[in-house]
C-alpha cells in the first residue's frame, strides 16, 4: 500500500509529465490550475491519465471543489 | 406535444406529459459507459411521487421553497418533479460554487428542504459556517452506507407509499428562483413564474421542435437556466427522451453520441471551441487526396445548405463526420457565453447547425435564437416569438443597450426591490449588453455596459462579488473592475477583470505586495481570478455611507490611464 506521500509525487511527478513542466516547480499545495495554466477540461485529461496509471476510476462529480494536488493525492488514495 | 396554454404551472404540464406517454423512456442516465438509468415517463413518475409524499409529510407545502444541489443525473430532476408536485418552489443552486458560497444562498433563498449529493453534503458539513443552515429537511443522495451524515436523511430511503397531494400553482407565482450571479454581497435571486417557464418553452419549442424519439444529450449543469428548460422541461412536454451524462470527458461524450443517437445538445463555447479544434487536428492529419476530399464536399454542402439546413443531404455528402456524432445529430445548441463566429460557420459548414441564442437568467433564458433561415454566423438570431427587444441610448453607430420585453422576463430579483426597479424599467429588462438591430431583424451583440464579464463557460462574475478575497491588502484601498467598464470596448470574449490598489503615499509597490496579491487571487475559483493589477494614486470618489462610487472611478481611471498598464499577474 502506497503512502499518501509516495501518491502524491507520483501525482506530481505525471502531471509535470503530462503537461511538460519540470517536476521541481510542483509542490502538492499548488492549485493545479493556476499552476499548469490549464482549464477545466484539461483537468478531465490528467485525470484520465492518472485514472490509467493507478488502476481507479475517479467520478468527475465527487472531484468538485477539488482543485490542489494534495486534495487531488487524498481522492486517489482513499481508492487505492 | 402538449398545448401549454392549457396549464397554469410547471407541476400540471409535467403531470399531464407522464400521463399522455407512459411507456416512451423519459431519462437515461450513463456513468461513463455504462448505463445506470432508463425510466419511461411512468416509472419516473412511481419514482417521484413517493418522494412527493415523504416531502409534504415532513411539513412541505404550498410555496416551500427547496434547493437541489446536484450534478446532472435522474435524481435532479425526479426531485425537481416531486418538488413542482408539491406546490413548491425550485431554487437550483449551482453545484461548482463553494461551501461558503451555496450556504450564503441556502440562507438567502431561505430553503427549507435542500437535496444535494453526498460529496456536497460533506463540503457543506466541514465549512465553519455549518452551523446556519436552517434547512428543515435535508436529503443526500449517493450516501455511503455507513457514514453519519449530520441530521440529513437518505434520499433513497425517503419516501412514502401513499399518494400525495398534488398542489396546482397560478401562472404568476414563483416557480423557481434562479441565482445569475452574487454569491456575496448583494445575491441576485431571478424570482422566475410558472408563466415565464410555460412562454419560454412555447416560444423555443416553436423553432426547435422536440418530439416523442427525440434523444437530448444533456451536460451543461441543470441549475443553469438553459439545460433546465432545453434538458427537463422542452423535451419532457414534448415525450423526448434525455440522456445524462455523468461525466464531461471527450471520449465518452463522442461514445454517447453514438449509443444514444443523440438528436439535439447544448454546449458553452469552450467546449464547442475544443471540439472544432479537435475536428480541425483531425481533418489536417489525413492524407493530401483525402483531406481535398473532403474539402471538396464541405463546399459543395456549404452551397446546397445556403438558404437553410438540409439534414439529410449533409448526412449523405458528408458521413463520415455526422457518423462521429451519432448519425442522428439535428442542431447544437450554444449559448451562456459568445461564440466566435468562425466556430459557428466551420459546425455550419459540416451540416451541423449550431443555433446560436442569447439570453439572461433574468428573461427567463433565451432572448433571441438564430432560426437558421437562413443560418448567420454574425449575429445571435431574432427575437423568439412573444418577445420584443429594443435599444436605449442609441449612439450613431446604430449600437445601444439591448431592453427586453415579454412573458418571459422574470418578476422580480428575490428581496431586492432596488435592483428590480433599476434592472425592469417600465417593463423592460435592462440587459446591460450593448448591441444592433439589423435591416432583417437579426441581433448582433458589441459588448457590455455594465460592470461584469461573462468566461467562455458562461459564468457571469460581478467584480463586487470577488473583492472580499483582497481585503487586507497593505494598501490604502482596493477594488476590482471589468477591464471593459474601464476602456469601453465593443467585444465580447477575453473579458478580463483588473485589481485597482490605491498606495498609501509614498508606498512603493514591493515584490512582496505583488505576491500577497496573486496569494488573494489563487484563493478565487479560477474563472473568478483578476487578470492583473493597476496602480491609481487618487482617492477613490466615494458615497456618504462610504460606498465606493464605481462609475466615477471607472471614469476617471478610464480618462487618465489606459489598458496597457495593467500590471498582468
Amino acid at each position: 500500500m502506497k503512502s499518501l506521500e509516495q501518491t502524491t509525487e507520483e501525482i506530481l511527478r505525471l502531471a509535470a509529465e503530462h503537461f511538460n513542466v519540470p517536476r521541481e516547480q510542483l509542490g502538492p499545495a499548488d492549485d493545479f490550475f493556476t499552476k499548469l495554466g490549464i482549464n477545466s477540461l484539461q483537468a478531465l485529461d490528467l485525470l484520465t491519465r492518472l485514472e490509467q496509471h493507478f488502476g481507479i476510476e475517479l467520478p468527475d462529480y465527487e472531484l468538485q471543489g477539488v482543485s490542489d494536488f494534495r486534495a487531488l493525492a487524498e481522492r486517489i488514495q482513499s481508492r487505492l | 406535444m402538449l398545448d401549454l396554454r392549457q396549464y397554469n404551472c410547471l407541476g400540471e404540464a409535467l403531470r399531464a406529459s407522464l400521463d399522455r406517454w407512459p411507456d416512451q423512456v423519459c431519462l437515461i442516465e450513463a456513468d461513463r459507459e455504462r448505463e445506470t438509468v432508463r425510466l419511461t415517463y411512468r416509472q419516473f413518475q412511481q419514482a417521484a411521487l413517493p418522494l412527493a409524499r415523504a416531502l409534504q409529510g415532513a411539513g412541505f407545502e404550498d410555496g416551500s421553497r427547496a434547493a437541489i444541489l446536484m450534478t446532472n443525473q435522474s435524481k435532479w430532476l425526479i426531485s425537481a418533479y416531486a418538488i413542482f408536485f408539491s406546490g413548491g418552489v425550485l431554487v437550483p443552486l449551482d453545484y461548482k460554487l463553494s461551501a461558503h458560497e451555496q450556504l450564503a444562498l441556502l440562507a438567502h433563498a431561505k430553503a427549507e428542504a435542500v437535496i444535494i449529493e453526498y460529496h456536497l453534503w460533506r463540503a457543506i458539513t466541514e465549512s465553519p459556517e455549518f452551523g446556519k443552515l436552517r434547512a428543515r429537511t435535508v436529503l443526500v443522495t449517493e450516501a455511503p452506507a455507513s457514514v453519519d451524515l449530520s441530521g440529513a436523511k437518505r434520499w433513497e430511503e425517503f419516501h412514502d407509499s401513499r399518494q400525495p397531494r398534488f398542489v396546482a400553482r397560478q401562472r404568476h407565482d414563483p416557480a423557481c428562483i434562479v441565482y445569475s450571479s452574487g454569491t456575496t454581497g448583494r445575491p441576485k435571486g431571478c424570482v422566475l413564474t410558472h408563466e415565464n417557464y410555460l412562454e419560454q418553452c412555447i416560444a423555443l419549442t416553436s423553432v426547435y421542435p422536440f418530439w416523442p424519439g427525440v434523444r437530448y444529450l444533456s451536460i451543461l449543469p441543470t441549475n443553469h437556466a438553459i439545460d433546465f428548460m432545453v434538458g427537463f422541461i422542452g423535451p419532457f412536454v414534448c415525450g423526448a427522451t434525455v440522456v445524462h451524462l455523468r461525466t464531461l470527458r471527450p471520449e465518452y461524450i463522442r461514445e454517447a453520441f453514438s449509443r444514444y443517437q443523440i438528436t439535439y445538445m447544448t454546449l458553452v463555447p469552450a467546449i464547442l471551441k475544443a471540439l472544432e479544434q479537435n475536428l480541425r487536428k483531425r481533418f489536417a492529419d489525413l492524407p493530401a487526396p483525402r483531406q481535398r476530399l473532403l474539402n471538396g464536399l464541405i463546399a459543395v454542402n456549404r452551397l446546397l445548405t445556403r438558404t437553410r439546413p438540409r439534414v439529410g443531404i449533409s448526412r449523405a455528402l458528408l458521413k463520415q463526420v455526422h457518423s462521429a456524432f451519432g448519425g442522428q445529430l439535428r442542431a447544437l445548441f450554444v449559448g451562456g457565453a459568445f461564440t466566435e463566429p468562425s466556430t459557428l460557420q466551420f459546425f455550419y459548414d459540416l451540416g451541423i447547425p449550431v443555433a446560436n441564442a442569447y439570453g439572461c437568467t433574468e428573461a427567463g433564458t433565451a432572448i433571441t435564437v438564430n432560426d437558421l433561415k437562413p443560418f448567420r454566423a454574425d449575429t445571435v438570431g431574432k427575437p423568439l416569438p412573444g418577445t420584443e427587444i429594443k435599444l436605449l441610448n442609441v449612439g450613431d453607430d446604430g449600437i445601444g443597450q439591448v431592453a427586453v420585453r415579454g412573458k418571459t422576463v422574470m418578476s422580480q430579483y428575490l428581496d431586492d426591490p432596488e435592483l428590480t426597479a433599476e434592472t425592469i424599467v417600465d417593463g423592460w429588462l435592462r440587459t446591460g449588453d450593448l448591441g444592433r438591430i439589423d435591416s432583417h431583424g437579426h441581433l448582433q451583440l458589441f459588448g457590455r455596459v455594465k460592470n461584469m464579464v461573462v468566461t467562455e463557460e458562461g459564468k457571469n462574475v460581478y467584480p463586487e462579488e470577488i473583492e472580499a478575497a483582497f481585503e487586507g491588502l497593505p494598501v490604502k484601498e482596493a477594488c476590482v473592475f471589468a477591464a471593459n467598464y474601464v476602456w469601453h470596448e465593443r467585444k465580447m470574449t477575453g473579458e478580463q477583470l483588473v485589481l485597482v490598489i490605491h498606495p498609501a503615499d509614498s508606498q512603493q509597490i514591493t515584490e512582496a505586495l505583488v505576491r500577497q496579491i496573486s496569494s488573494c487571487n489563487r484563493r478565487l475559483l479560477n474563472y473568478k481570478r483578476v487578470g492583473g493589477y493597476l496602480i491609481w494614486e487618487r482617492d477613490f470618489p466615494r458615497t456618504a455611507s462610504l460606498k465606493i462610487k464605481r462609475r466615477e472611478l471607472a471614469a476617471q481611471i478610464g480618462d487618465k490611464l489606459g489598458r496597457e498598464q495593467v500590471a498582468p499577474l
